[in-house]
C-alpha cells in the first residue's frame, strides 16, 4: 500500500560482517553489536524506541525460542513494545512501518538474523514446504531453484552463460561491500543441481541486519537525508509449484504496483534474489531497464544470511539514499521456494538542493 | 577476575526430530489412498482446470473443491533439474532428476524424482510414467519415482471418480529429523569450562552490576554484553521450590523430589537445581545448600543441605 497520512523513513542501517561460520558466538552475541551500531548512528537508546520488531527462524540453528534470547541484546526492561515474525526481517519492517503509520509509535527498531552454520540450510528449508505432498521428498532449496532456472532456460529468458556473467557482475559489485561474504572473481564451479552451478547459488552463512524507522520531523532530526518509505506491499502465490508459472513473478509485480514503484522510474533496485536465475525473473517481472542500478551491494549472491537477507536489501537501498547515491530506490525481499512470496518497498530521498 | 583469552570452542551434536501426525482433508485423503491403490486422482476447479496433486481449496478463488477425477499414471516433464548428489530423505539414492510432471489429463504439474541414467537422457517435454513403490501406505512416496516412457502423449478426458476406497487413509506421520552441530558461544563456553573445574562462574553487567549465572552473553535489562567474570557459590540459598510427583520419561530419579530455585552466594539471580540429601517434605525457602558434582565432575548433579542455619528472608527476597 502507499503511505497514507504520515511520512515514515528508514533513518539508520547497520549489518554484521557476514561469515560462513560464527561458532564462537551465540545468537545474541552475534546480534548485539549490530543493534548497538544502529542505535549509535541515531544517538537513540533502547528506551527511546517506540516499537521493536524482529525476524528470525529457530529452525536455522535448531534452537527453540532463540529469538527470545536474542531479545536480551535489546535491553527489554522496563518492558518494551515488541513483536517477532518467523520470517525475513523485511516483514518485521513492514509490521513496524504499519505501527508507525497508525501513530502508535514514532520510532522503531527492526532487526533480523540468521545463523545457518550449525545446520544444513538446504535441508532445513525443506521443512517449510507442503507437508503432505512435497516435504516427504526433501527437495532442497537449490533443487527447487534449479527447476525454476531450467524453466527460464526453456523459455529462452536466459542460459548458463548469461547466468555465469550475472554471478560475476554481482560478486564484482560486492568488492565494494565490506560486509560481503563472497566477493570478486571466482570460478563458476560444478553443477550443484543442474543447471545451477556453485556460482549461481548464494553463500551459506551467518549474519545480522538492523534498521531504525522514524516518522516525520523525528526522522529529519535523526538523519540528514532520510529514506522515506513511499509505499510498501507484499503478495504471495500458491504454495504448489506445479500451479505457478515459475518464469514470472506476478506477486512481485503486484506488490510493486501497489507500492507505487511504477509511478515514476527508480534509479536503484536492491533485489533479494538468492539465485542468479531469480534475479532474471525479478528483473523481467519489474520491467527494470538498463538505467536502473541493480544490486550495487552484490545482493544475496554476496551474502545471504537467511531471514536477514531481505531486510539487508531495504537497508542497502536506504543507505544509498542516505549517502546521496540514490534519489528513488526499489527494495525487494522474498520468502519461500522459487520466489513464492514477495515484498516491494519504494524509498525516496528529499530533493538535493 | 577479568576476561581471559577465549577458551577452546565447545561443540556437540544436536538432533531435532519432529514426527508430526497430520490429519488429511477429504481431497488429500482420497489422493493419498488412491496412490496406495495405484490410482492417481486430481480435482476439478470451478474454471474446469484439473489440479494434480489435488488440493482442498482452489488456489485462485479459495472455493472448496470436491469434484475428483482419475488421471493417467503417464505424463510429460514440464521442467527438470539434475541432482548429482542425492541428499538424505530424497526419493532415490543414486543421481536423479527432479521433475515437475503434468500427468495426462491434468493441467498442473506434480513434483517428484525421475530415475534416468544421466542428464543427457532428460529433457523438458519428455514422456514419463509412474514407478510405483512395492509397499504403499497412502503417502506421496507411494510413487517411488517416475521413469522414462516410450509412449507418446495421450489426450485423455479424465473420468469422474468418487474418491471412495476401502480403508481410507485419514492421516500421515510426517517424519523429520534435522542434524545440527551446536556451539554455545563465548559466555556459555566460559561457563562450561568453569564447571569442568567445579567452579561456577557468572558474568557481571558493566552497567547495572547484576551477576548472571549462568551467563548468556547479554544483560537482558541493559542490552549490553556481560564481560567481567565473577566466581559465585559454591553455596547458595533455596529461594523457592516445587515438589515433582510425575516421573519424567528417560529420567532416572525417584519421585517425589524437589526442584528448586537456588541463589548461589554472589549471584544476581537464582538458577535451577534438584535438592537431594533431605526428605522432600523438609525442603524450605531459605535452606542453605551446596552442589554435589556429577560423577564425571562436569556439572552439579544436585544440591544438598550444608547444615548452616537457614538464610534470613531479607537476604534473598530480591532474588525470588
Amino acid at each position: 500500500m502507499s503511505a497514507p497520512g504520515r511520512d515514515v523513513a528508514i533513518v539508520a542501517f547497520a549489518q554484521s560482517d557476514h561469515r560462513r561460520r560464527t561458532d564462537d558466538l551465540s545468537e545474541v552475541e552475534m546480534v548485539m553489536p549490530v543493534l548497538h551500531e544502529v542505535l549509535r548512528q541515531t544517538g537513540l537508546k533502547t528506551s527511546d524506541i517506540g516499537f521493536t520488531c524482529s525476524g528470525s527462524s529457530d529452525y536455522l540453528a535448531g534452537r527453540a525460542f532463540s529469538f527470545t534470547m536474542a531479545l536480551d541484546g535489546v535491553g527489554a526492561w522496563p518492558p518494551i513494545s515488541e513483536s517477532h515474525v518467523e520470517m525475513d526481517g523485511a516483514w518485521a519492517l513492514y509490521e513496524a512501518w504499519v505501527k508507525l503509520l497508525t501513530g502508535e509509535a514514532d520510532t522503531a527498531l527492526v532487526y533480523s538474523y540468521g545463523k545457518s552454520s550449525p545446520g544444513s540450510v538446504r535441508d532445513v528449508l525443506t521443512r517449510q514446504l507442503d507437508p503432505y505432498y512435497v516435504a516427504p521428498l526433501w527437495p532442497d532449496s537449490v533443487a527447487l531453484a534449479a527447476l525454476q532456472a531450467q524453466a527460464l532456460i526453456d523459455a529462452g529468458d536466459t542460459d548458463e552463460a548469461a547466468l555465469a556473467a550475472l554471478a560475476a557482475r554481482r560478486r564484482a559489485d560486492a568488492a565494494a561491500n565490506p560486509h560481503a561474504q563472497v566477493t570478486g572473481a571466482r570460478p563458476q564451479g560444478d553443477h550443484v543441481v543442474a543447471p545451477l552451478r556453485t556460482g549461481d547459488c548464494p553463500p551459506v552463512g551467518d549474519g545480522v541486519a538492523a534498521v531504525i524507522l522514524a516518522a516525520g520531523d523525528r526522522a529529519r532530526a535523526l538523519c540528514e537525508r532520510p529514506a522515506w518509505i513511499r509505499g510498501m506491499d507484499h503478495r504471495i502465490e500458491a504454495h504448489a509449484l506445479g500451479v505457478r508459472d515459475l518464469t514470472d513473478s506476478p506477486s512481485t509485480r503486484l506488490a510493486a504496483e501497489r507500492a507505487g514503484a511504477f509511478d515514476r522510474p527508480v534509479d536503484t533496485a536492491e533485489l533479494h534474489a538468492p539465485f542468479t536465475s531469480q534475479e532474471v525473473v525479478l528483473t523481467k517481472a519489474l520491467g527494470l531497464g538498463d538505467g536502473v542500478r541493480v544490486n550495487p551491494s552484490g545482493g544475496a549472491l554476496a551474502a545471504n544470511p537467511v531471514m536477514a537477507a531481505g531486510l539487508l536489501r531495504l537497508g542497502e537501498a536506504a543507505a544509498r539514499i542516505h549517502r546521496g547515491e540514490s534519489d528513488r530506490a526499489l527494495a525487494h525481499a522474498t520468502s519461500g521456494p522459487c520466489l513464492q512470496q514477495n515484498l516491494v518497498a519504494v524509498l525516496e530521498g528529499d530533493p538535493r538542493g | 577476575m577479568s576476561s581471559a583469552a577465549p577458551p577452546e570452542q565447545l561443540k556437540a551434536p544436536l538432533v531435532v526430530e519432529f514426527p508430526f501426525t497430520r490429519s488429511l482433508g477429504p481431497v488429500q485423503s482420497a489422493f493419498l489412498t488412491g496412490l496406495r491403490e495405484r490410482t492417481v486422482l486430481g480435482v476439478r476447479t470451478g474454471s474446469g482446470r484439473i489440479l494434480v496433486p489435488p488440493v482442498e481449496y482452489d488456489p485462485e478463488t479459495a472455493a472448496e473443491l470436491t469434484e475428483l477425477v482419475r488421471v493417467e499414471p503417464t505424463g510429460t516433464v514440464t521442467t527438470w533439474a539434475w541432482n548429482p548428489e542425492p541428499r538424505t530423505g530424497q526419493p532415490l539414492a543414486t543421481p536423479f532428476a527432479w521433475v515437475l510432471v503434468r500427468l495426462d489429463g491434468a493441467d498442473t504439474a506434480l513434483l517428484h524424482a525421475l530415475d534416468a541414467p544421466g542428464p543427457d537422457a532428460v529433457r523438458t517435454g519428455m514422456r514419463v510414467r509412474v514407478r510405483w513403490a512395492a509397499e504403499r501406505t497412502g503417502a506421496i512416496t507411494d510413487i517411488a519415482c517416475f521413469e522414462p516412457s516410450g509412449e507418446g502423449a495421450r489426450d485423455v478426458e479424465p473420468a469422474p471418480h468418487t474418491g471412495e476406497f476401502d480403508r481410507p487413509v485419514t492421516g500421515i506421520v510426517a517424519e523429520a529429523r534435522l542434524d545440527y552441530t551446536y556451539s554455545p558461544g563465548r559466555a556459555q563456553t566460559r561457563y562450561l569450562h568453569g564447571l569442568a573445574e567445579r567452579r561456577t562462574i557468572g558474568e557481571r553487567c558493566p552497567s547495572c552490576a547484576k551477576v548472571y549465572v549462568p551467563p548468556r552473553g547479554a544483560c537482558p535489562t541493559c542490552g549490553v554484553a556481560t564481560t567481567d567474570r565473577v566466581e559465585v557459590g559454591p553455596r547458595g540459598t533455596v529461594t523457592t521450590y516445587c515438589i515433582v510427583n510425575i516421573k519424567a520419561k528417560n529420567l532416572d530419579i525417584e519421585v517425589p523430589y524437589v526442584y528448586a530455585h537456588i541463589a548461589l552466594d554472589g549471584a544476581g539471580l537464582a538458577l535451577h537445581g534438584r535438592i537431594g540429601g533431605i526428605p522432600y517434605d523438609q525442603v524450605r525457602m531459605g535452606l542453605r545448600v551446596e552442589p554435589v558434582w556429577s560423577e564425571d565432575g562436569r556439572y552439579p548433579d544436585h544440591y544438598r543441605p550444608t547444615g548452616e542455619p537457614d538464610a534470613d528472608y531479607d537476604t534473598y527476597k530480591e532474588l525470588l
